[in-house]
């Protein structure tokens, strides 16, 4: 992704450093954010396809939603939390236990085998199998877990 | 989506629902004569592996309980018209089917059967008209279809797995009906999980 600050250094050529020392020292605070930020788009994008993952979601809709709580819980809020932490929801003493925090990396261990990673789950799934529709699904759970539009303003 | 004509919709739902009468006897009845006195299932409470299969299946059942009364709130809701009512009320009785005969076989099983939640959260202020309800429906039948698909190979009771395979098959085809009267492709795709 170019950024207007990119685009600016880009187009100069020529003058002494003295004299754009400032201008460069400027470019440097701008560009270095817009491309850390670049990189997490990047990186969002290159681990999973939100879009994708929502027509996965429709699979879990048996027992989840994001807003409420169902036979399963609600997911809103996820990432960050720690597994069997909705308060009104009634866990399995096994999910309660399990000391997992929900992160990228846990919830696709768990996705790919609830029954092995939480042993006693009540999650009677068998898991899903594809790598790439875990992330696809993750990164949904990661933007659609956040957003107003399903999950208000407050969160667990 | 497409739209139907509500009088198409009259026309057709009506006679799904004949054949989704006639249908639920046999699945019903497949269901209990897969499940009812069997002997392999009057295992012993401790095993785990029975307890596994407990495990699932009231989690199943939690999940039918929620369509038996999600069924209801669209029933009540004076949103549906006579047909799309009619076939709510029949699918809603399939899923008590399915609920009863879940809690009798964890019981044959050994297990304790789990107390139904004292209520149920429905976004009810986002149905707003039949085509609301329907998709609502069709959502819940969706997820019980892959809910069913996850469940089926994690059993260790093969003769379990055959019954929720009864069950999938049965709401399988509810989704197609409910994605029917709503306009859209009944049956999307080859596969699904």
């Amino acid at each position: 992704m170019r950024t207007p600050a990119k685009q600016s250094t880009a187009r100069r050529s020529g003058p002494s450093l003295a004299r754009n020392a400032p201008v460069l020292l400027l470019t440097c605070l701008l560009a270095g954010p817009a491309t850390l930020f670049a990189s997490t788009v990047n990186e969002d994008a290159a681990f999973g396809d939100a879009a994708r993952g929502e027509e996965i979601y429709q699979q879990c809709a048996g027992c989840h939603s994001l807003s409420y709580n169902r036979t399963g819980p609600k997911h809103c809020g996820i990432m960050g939390r720690r597994a069997g932490g909705v308060n009104d929801y009634v866990y399995s003493d096994a999910m309660r236990r399990s000391d997992l925090v929900w992160t990228r990396e846990t919830l696709d261990r768990f996705l790919a085998n609830p029954g092995a990673v939480v042993p006693g789950t009540t999650m009677g799934y068998a898991g899903i199998a594809s790598d790439q529709n875990r992330r696809d699904l993750i990164a949904f759970l990661e933007s659609a877990g956040e957003s107003p539009e399903h999950c208000g303003l407050t969160e667990d | 989506m497409h739209t139907d004509s509500k009088s198409t919709r009259a026309v057709a739902l009506p006679r799904r629902q004949f054949l989704f009468q006639s249908a639920a006897t046999v699945l019903s009845g497949t269901a209990i004569a897969l499940l009812a006195g069997k002997p392999a299932l009057a295992r012993a409470a401790g095993d785990d592996k029975a307890a596994s299969d407990v495990r699932i299946l009231n989690t199943a059942l939690a999940a039918e309980r929620e369509a038996v009364a999600a069924y209801g709130v669209g029933a009540e809701s004076g949103l549906l018209s006579q047909g799309v009512l009619g076939v709510a009320v029949t699918f809603q009785g399939h899923h008590k089917e399915h609920a009863d005969v879940l809690a009798s076989t964890i019981r044959d099983l050994g297990g304790s059967v789990a107390e139904p939640v004292k209520s149920h959260n429905f976004p009810v202020d986002q149905l707003k008209s039949e085509a609301d309800v329907l998709k609502f429906a069709a959502s819940l039948e969706r997820g019980a279809v892959s809910a069913y698909a996850g469940a089926i190979p994690l059993f260790d009771n093969r003769d379990l797995s055959k019954a929720a395979a009864s069950i999938l098959a049965d709401e399988a085809m509810h989704w197609a009906v409910l994605r029917q009267a709503l306009g859209l492709d009944p049956v999307p795709g080859a596969f699904f999980s």
